[in-house]
Order: structure tokens, then C-alpha cells, then sequence
């Protein structure tokens, strides 16, 4: 393993944090805090408690998931894409590294932005409401899957993506919608019968069922079905990406 | 001589069906200074870029101190140092955070007393916190030759090094150069610059739509290609040549003041003696002659000629 790559490629995302620190860090603390503001107070103080939680507190798990999942895409996106853009990525192609070593520390550093914003959206939620993590372990374990299976979502988008509006459009059109339709803001037990069931192909529901239960002991389908789903979708994207590497796409002329 | 590089029956088709490379075979000497040359399009970059693993081959193989670059690329590409034809850097990135990154990202420990050497020797230590967006043109260059110097790489790929680099810092770039030769690294550049090869190189090899159309030395090349010619100053100019030196294929110059005589160094008999006294016979008096040797480029200018 070369680790002085992928501590060197590691290093240099999280610099690059460092500089966007608006961008990155701040600017989804205010919008979250926006969902709080209407979501929480405005909206929320005239929502009946759901599943014995209060609506404030109901929503945070799926806020915290919403932001996690934009933003390990967003930013392993932009990370591996932001190279063959620029062209300095002639410099990664060519150096002693192996495929495997340049996603880990990409994704790596992807992930452990959107962990670092997940727990701090989750400090902000603090302020609004009163939080209770009933499973922390699992509460940890499906944030750190999450980050890494979403990252490695987005380092598939940035090889794929050879112009800036590909880079938006995966986002735009899939993340966000199947986020907001996957239960963030409400418990998918709400909804009529037949959309219940239209729901459950929405892979996000599984994330913020299982995310939501080690937050208040309550999911919408199984903790152990979430945790399969996640588990599943890590798989995939691996898979995906080992094949990237195996034919060079987009990569290699 | 030892050999560090070699290249053999290398091939590339791009995916828009376009041969870049038709079956190059060639030799890297360790230790010393190559120069490709050749036109626009020739494939000097894509040769490199395949060396250096950023473009597949097609077809043949390339090893590196015996490393082939696919199945032992972490070896092969661990003593590569490339400087790339474009300049392309991150505009936001520090000088000294860049060329570090470098170095890691060949695997080497952290050495600051090597980088502020690298960053010395290229001039660029003052600059060394600034962002690279701030640095001109020339400086970027210097930038991408310490980032290629970083891992201390025993091979150099510089792709067009003096392009848009004005006089002084060019004669600085050869001057580097030649240090490196002399601290052990072999070298490989491509220009457009035929000066450029003519100063440097201990080779030179010409590629010309996609083919290695020649590699030698070069003061054999230029000894075997060289043209020589011969000027006479003439007593009287003369208003056009007699006829009895039509042989000869004179050229009248400066008005008739000067006669000019091409003839091949290697030939056999360059003729001189007989034309000599020819002129004598004619009666045409000079009072001066010197002779000049062609240049690399003439050379090259001929050899893209014939390839055409
Ligand atoms: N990615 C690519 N896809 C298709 N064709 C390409 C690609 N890259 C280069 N080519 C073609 O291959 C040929 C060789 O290009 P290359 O860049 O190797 O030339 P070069 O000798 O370096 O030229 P220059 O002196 O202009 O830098 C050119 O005709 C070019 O158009
Ligand atoms: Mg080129």
C-alpha cells in the first residue's frame, strides 16, 4: 500500500475543506437551521406528535440524512472531478498509486466531511430541540455507512460526469427528491396504503428508517432490513467502481 | 551503454480510430539527455503520456529499469518524473503545499530540506507560500519541474519545457538540466526548439506522424546529415554564371559579389579542388571563402521533407 498517497490525496480534500469552510461547513448549518425554524417551530407546532416523538425531534434524523447524503455526494464528486476539469489529474495517473488507493482517500476524505457535518447538524439540532440518541453505537454506524456509501456514489458521478451540469444533475434529480420522498419529514406510516408501498423502493427510506430508529427506537421497516439495504448499496457502488478501474472509463484515453 | 527505457513495438489507436503511434521501438540510454523531436501532431506527448501511464497502449510494451509499466507500475512509475506539456495546476493550493503533495503521492516520506532544495533550484523559494494562482506563466513551469523533482525520480520526462519561457530562463532551464544529467538522471524531452535539442541533447529522435523516423546521436546526425557549404567572395561581381560551371550548381549571391557552393561532408570527393580550378580556368577571381555547416533544424526541415 502506498499510505504517503493516500494520506497525501487525503490531506490535500481536507484542505480543500478548510478553504470552502463557508461553503461546506456553514452553509448547511444555516439551511438546517431554516428546516428548524419552519419545519420544527412554524409548521410543526400544529403536527401532532408522530410515534410519540415530537415533530421537531422527529425530523432531526432525517435532516441529518439529507444533508449527509448532498453532501458525500457533492463532495466526492467534485473532489475526483474537479482534477480531470483542471487536468491535474495527469499527476494521480501517473503516480505509484493503485486504484483502489486513490478511491479509499478520496471517499475517505468525502466521508469524513459529511460525518464531521453530520455531527454538527446534530449539535445544531440540539439547540432546537430536545435530543435523545436511544442507540448511539448503531446511531454512529449508520452514519459512517451512509457517508461512505454516498461518497462512493459521488466519486462514481465525478468519473462519469465530464461537464459541470452532470455533476449537478444526479443530485438535483435523484438525491434530493428521494430524500424528501423518503420519509425525512414524515413517518411513511402516514401516507395512503398504496404509496406505502410505492415508498419501499425508495432506497433512502431504508437509511432514514434505520437512522431514525437508533435515534428514538422507532423505524418505519426493520432496523435489520435498513442495515441490509445499506449494506447492499455499499456493495453495489463498489462494484461499480471496480469496474471503472478495471477498464480505465473516462479515465484513460 | 546501460539501458533505462525501453520501448518496444508500441502502439496507440485512440477511440476515434486515430493512430497516434505505428509500432515505436526505441531505447532510453541511462543517464542521458534524449530530445524528440517533431512537428504539431507527431505523437510526442501521447509517447509519453503512455510511458508515464496517463493513456493506454494499444499494442506492445514498455519497461522501465526492467519494470514493465503495467504489470509493475508502482516500481516503473516510481522513478518517472513528468512535467506535462499544459500548464495545469490548482490555482488555489500554496507552492510549497503542491510540490509536497507531489512527493507523497509517490510514496516518499516527508522531506522539507529536499523540497526547499528543489524549490531553490528553480528559483522559486521566495514564492514559496504564495498560491499558485499568483505565479506567472514561466513560474508554473518551474512549478510543474518541482513537482516533477519532488520524489527524486531517476528519469524525466519534460514535455516541451521552454515553451512560452523567455531567453534567460530558458538558458536557467538548460542550465538545470544539465545539472540533473550530472547528478545521474536521464532525460527526456520533447521541443519544438531545434536549437533546443542542438545544445542539449546527447541524442536525438524524430517522429513524424506517429513513426520514429530516425534516433541517432547527434553529432553523428549531424556529421551524416550535415550539409556543407563553401562561400566565395568575389574581386568582381560577376552577372550571371558561365556555363562551363553549370556542374557544379552554383548559387550567385549579395548581387553577384558572392558564389555559394552546397556539397555533402561525407561524400566522397566534396569537389572543392575541381571547382577550384574551374574558376581559375574561367578566370573568376576571389578574395575570400569560408565554409559553414547546416544546422540541426536545416537538417530536420530536410528529414520532415522526405517523410512527407
Ligand atoms: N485523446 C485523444 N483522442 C484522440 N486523438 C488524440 C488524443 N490525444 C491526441 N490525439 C491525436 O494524436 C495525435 C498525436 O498527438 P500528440 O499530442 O501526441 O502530438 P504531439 O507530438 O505531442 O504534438 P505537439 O507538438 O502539438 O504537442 C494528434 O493528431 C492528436 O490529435
Ligand atoms: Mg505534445
Amino acid at each position: 500500500m502506498n499510505w504517503h498517497a493516500m494520506r497525501a490525496i487525503y490531506l490535500f480534500e481536507m484542505a480543500r475543506t478548510r478553504r470552502t469552510l463557508l461553503q461546506s461547513v456553514i452553509s448547511p448549518v444555516i439551511s438546517t437551521s431554516l428546516y428548524f425554524v419552519v419545519f420544527g417551530a412554524a409548521i410543526g407546532s400544529r403536527i401532532d406528535e408522530i410515534e410519540g416523538i415530537s415533530y421537531g425531534a422527529f425530523i432531526v434524523p432525517g435532516l441529518i440524512m439529507l444533508s449527509l447524503l448532498t453532501q458525500s455526494v457533492a463532495n466526492a464528486s467534485f473532489g475526483i472531478y474537479f482534477p480531470k476539469f483542471t487536468g491535474t489529474i495527469y499527476e494521480l495517473l501517473s503516480a505509484p498509486v493503485s486504484y483502489i488507493e486513490i478511491a479509499a482517500a478520496y471517499v475517505g476524505a468525502a466521508a469524513s466531511k459529511s460525518i464531521i457535518l453530520g455531527l454538527i447538524i446534530l449539535a445544531t439540532a440540539g439547540l432546537f430541540v430536545p435530543l435523545q440518541v436511544a442507540h448511539p453505537v448503531w446511531m454512529l454506524l449508520f452514519l459512517v455507512l451512509t457517508a461512505v456509501t454516498f461518497s462512493l456514489f459521488g466519486f462514481i458521478i465525478g468519473i462519469w460526469a465530464d461537464n459541470f451540469e452532470k455533476l449537478q444533475l444526479v443530485p438535483l434529480l435523484i438525491i434530493t427528491p428521494l430524500t424528501f420522498l423518503g420519509g425525512s419529514f414524515y413517518s411513511i406510516n402516514m401516507l395512503p396504503p398504496v404509496w406505502q408501498t410505492i415508498t419501499l423502493f425508495n432506497p433512502v427510506v431504508y437509511l432514514v428508517s434505520g437512522f431514525r430508529w437508533s435515534f428514538y427506537d422507532a423505524a418505519d421497516v426493520g432496523v435489520g432490513i435498513s442495515l441490509a439495504m445499506t449494506l447492499l448499496f455499499l456493495a453495489v457502488f463498489l462494484a461499480v467502481v471496480a469496474w471503472i478501474f478495471k477498464t480505465g472509463y473516462r479515465l484513460k484515453s | 551503454m546501460q539501458t533505462i527505457l525501453s520501448v518496444s513495438e508500441l502502439s496507440k489507436t485512440y477511440d476515434s480510430r486515430f493512430q497516434a503511434l505505428k509500432r515505436i521501438n526505441l531505447d532510453i540510454r541511462r543517464g542521458e539527455i534524449f530530445a524528440l523531436l517533431g512537428p504539431n501532431g507527431a505523437g510526442k506527448t501521447t509517447l509519453i503520456s503512455i510511458i508515464c501511464g496517463i493513456v493506454k497502449a494499444s499494442e506492445g510494451s514498455v519497461r522501465v529499469d526492467g519494470h514493465d509499466i503495467v504489470a509493475d507500475y508502482r516500481a516503473a512509475r516510481a522513478m518517472i518524473g513528468l512535467v506535462p506539456q499544459e500548464l495545469t495546476t490548482d490555482a488555489f493550493e500554496s507552492v510549497w503545499a503542491t510540490v509536497s503533495f507531489s512527493r507523497g503521492l509517490f510514496g516518499k516520506p516527508a522531506n522539507p530540506a529536499h523540497i526547499e532544495k528543489v524549490l531553490r533550484d528553480l528559483s522559486l523559494w521566495e514564492k514559496k507560500d504564495n498560491k499558485i494562482i499568483t505565479l506567472s506563466g514561466g513560474m508554473k513551469r518551474r512549478l510543474l519541474i518541482a513537482k516533477a523533482l519532488s520524489h527524486e525520480p531517476e528519469i524525466l520526462f519534460l514535455d516541451e519545457p521552454t515553451a512560452g519561457v523567455d531567453v534567460n530562463l530558458r538558458r536557467d532551464m538548460w542550465q538545470l538540466v544539465r545539472s540533473l544529467q550530472a547528478s545521474g538522471v536521464t532525460i527526456i524531452l520533447t521541443t519544438h526548439y531545434i536549437d533546443e535539442a542542438e545544445e542539449m541533447a546527447d541524442r536525438i529522435g524524430v517522429i513524424s506522424k506517429g513513426e520514429l523516423i530516425l534516433v541517432d546521436d547527434k553529432a553523428e546526425l549531424m556529421r551524416k546529415l550535415g550539409k556543407k557549404q563553401m562561400t566565395l567572395q568575389l574581386q568582381t561581381p560577376l552577372p550571371l554564371l558561365p556555363p562551363a560551371l553549370a556542374a557544379y550548381q552554383l548559387e550567385l549571391a549579395s548581387d553577384g559579389n558572392e558564389l555559394i557552393y552546397t556539397f555533402d561532408a561525407q561524400g566522397e570527393r566534396t569537389g572543392i579542388v575541381a571547382l577550384l580550378e574551374d574558376l581559375n580556368d574561367a578566370g573568376i577571381v576571389f578574395k575570400d571563402l569560408h565554409t559553414t555547416q547546416s544546422s540541426l533544424e536545416d537538417i530536420f526541415v530536410s528529414l520532415m521533407k522526405e517523410a512527407k
